[in-house]
């Protein structure tokens, strides 16, 4: 495995965030579509090495609110700080600049189906004019950390909904970002291949300590991130002993729009909230 | 489709219009800053010039044989069989050349970028492509709308020449013409002004069918079917306004020349 090298800053991103700052403050958002609100006055933060978990009933906006966060749509009202800027009043080509320290790991993969696997995750290398010899090299230590270096030729629609999956994470990966957006990265997946995916989230958490944000609606993937780390020794996600839970594992629960919990496992776990309790259960 | 009010309607009109407007200003613009994706533009220069080859050398060819054969049936009326040559190379240069090889190349590319792009944009391909931080419009609008606008001006002088070479086959093998006389009346009936016309429209032409073809598939919705629409939108629309803006440039055209 190459822990080691996905770690290296081989393509080292403008400047480390601030340990003090938080990375993602999202305050008061709102956004409608077709007069539907599908976030009302959303506020939380992300700080630095958090992981993120967003949870909630499908529909309930959490893709929405990853795409904000990537300045990819713009909402209506509020303001949304990603590293210190402000993405909601950002010029396209600032948010570009701004987008190189961000990774983001989308729903359906949205792999370029007319390039190789190689060439996908090789995108933003290739972006920045980087030499070839560095390109092949770092490209071969990502697909190794997702154990998929054996596919570097084969195109997308050859692949399985998994390794599709894992060839979207390792292409947001391939630049070390200073922050991972997971848009649903085990959703329309078997709880098999949902569990190397979730073990990939962990790794990277633990390996490179990236602050990430994580859509799921299964409870399972993320509890299984809170209470599971990686040990670099046996090379192997395993539980975390004593039942513990991950520290740097906080959620947000999302429902019809609105934030219905903000706060970490052990919190979420003992909520008296009705509707939270019988979503949990 | 469901009905909408007109205020509504003329707004979404006016949007698309702006929105065509400032996808095609900067789609002309990004050229003259970096990144510039030439790879890309060379790509698209095999894949638009060179792939509508076929069809424009055929369409150019059969429309100068057919021309010939129906203007020859009109001018022996006035005993101006040899006058056949004059008429072909007039038409071909100042009219059917651009405008048919407008035509063919938007039905083959303008639906070859709007489905293209559509499927791109409804697989959240264009997404992933700007959050990996590349201006999409740079990547795949700048390189087609160039590439289309360059190799169209060159199909059309190839359609001309095969037009004309098309008639003269007839004019020899069908009318019983003297060939060097056939060429030689093409060349004297051209003017410079006639040429000029003749190759000014295909760059209005590229720039229709690439801005359009890409709009559709930038503005793709709703998944397979959304792209199908696109494309055949993408077909329609370039279609008439080749026509429409030949129009102009004629009238524009003898508005300078005098012809």
């Amino acid at each position: 495995m190459a822990d080691d090298s996905v770690n290296s800053k081989a393509f080292p991103n403008a400047t480390a965030p601030n340990a003090t700052d938080p990375i993602v403050v999202v305050d008061d958002v709102s956004i409608k579509f077709d007069m539907k609100p599908v976030l009302q006055n959303i506020s939380f933060r992300v700080e630095g090495g958090e992981t993120r978990i967003i949870l909630g009933p499908a529909g309930g906006g959490k893709s929405v609110l990853m795409k904000l966060i990537n300045g990819l749509i713009q909402p209506d009202s509020g303001k949304i700080l990603v590293f210190g800027e402000d993405v909601t009043s950002m010029k396209e080509v600032d948010l570009f600049k701004l987008r190189a320290r961000i990774g983001m790991v989308f729903q359906e993969s949205a792999l370029f189906d007319s390039l190789s696997v190689a060439d996908n995750v090789a995108f933003r290398l290739h972006e920045e004019r980087a030499p070839e010899d560095q390109v092949h090299q770092r490209v071969e230590q990502v697909l190794q950390f997702v154990d998929l270096d054996h596919t570097m030729e084969k195109f997308p629609p050859e692949l399985s909904g998994g390794m599709r999956r894992r060839v979207s994470i390792a292409r947001a990966i391939i630049t070390n970002p200073d922050l991972i957006l997971y848009d649903s990265p085990t959703g329309g997946l078997d709880p098999i291949t949902s569990t190397t995916i979730v073990d990939l989230v962990i790794k990277q958490r633990d390996v490179s300590h990236t602050t990430s944000l994580m859509i799921t609606h299964r409870l399972q993937d993320a509890f299984l991130v809170a209470r599971s780390r990686f040990n670099t020794k046996t090379n192997k996600v395993e539980p975390i002993p004593d039942g513990g839970i991950d520290d740097s594992t906080k959620f947000l629960v999302l429902n019809e729009g609105k934030i219905v919990f903000d706060g970490s496992t052990e919190e979420l776990v003992h909520s008296t909230d009705p509707w939270l309790k019988d979503y949990l259960s | 489709m469901p009905f909408v009010s007109p205020e509504i309607f003329a707004k979404q009109r006016i949007a698309a219009i702006q929105e065509y407007s400032v996808l095609s200003w900067r789609a002309v613009t990004n050229v003259f800053s970096r990144p510039r994706y030439w790879a890309d533009v060379y790509t698209q220069m095999d894949s638009i010039g060179v792939g509508s080859m076929p069809i424009v050398v055929l369409t150019g060819f059969f429309t100068g044989c057919v021309l010939a054969l129906q203007s020859a049936t009109s001018l022996q009326e006035f005993g101006s069989v040899s006058l056949t040559g004059n008429l072909v190379a007039l038409s071909m240069v100042k009219e059917l050349g651009p405008v048919l090889t407008g035509l063919m190349v938007s039905g083959r590319n303008a639906s070859g970028m709007a489905s293209e792009i559509g499927s791109m944009k409804v697989t959240e391909q264009i997404d992933a492509m700007r959050a990996l931080g590349t201006d999409p419009l740079r990547k795949l609008v700048t390189p087609r709308l160039y590439a289309t606008v360059f190799m169209l001006f060159f199909l059309t002088i190839l359609s001309d020449a095969f037009g004309i070479a098309g008639g003269a086959l007839v004019s020899v093998a069908l009318l019983g013409l003297n060939a060097s006389s056939y060429f030689h009346n093409s060349y004297r009936a051209l003017a410079y002004g006639d040429v000029v016309q003749g190759l000014t429209k295909p760059l209005f032409s590229g720039f229709i069918i690439a801005t359009v073809g890409c709009y559709f598939g930038m503005t793709t919705k709703g998944g397979t079917q959304g792209v199908g629409r696109s494309t055949t939108q993408a077909v329609v629309v370039s279609s008439v306004f080749i026509i429409i803006v030949d129009l102009l440039v004629t009238r524009a055209m003898i508005g300078i020349f005098g012809r």
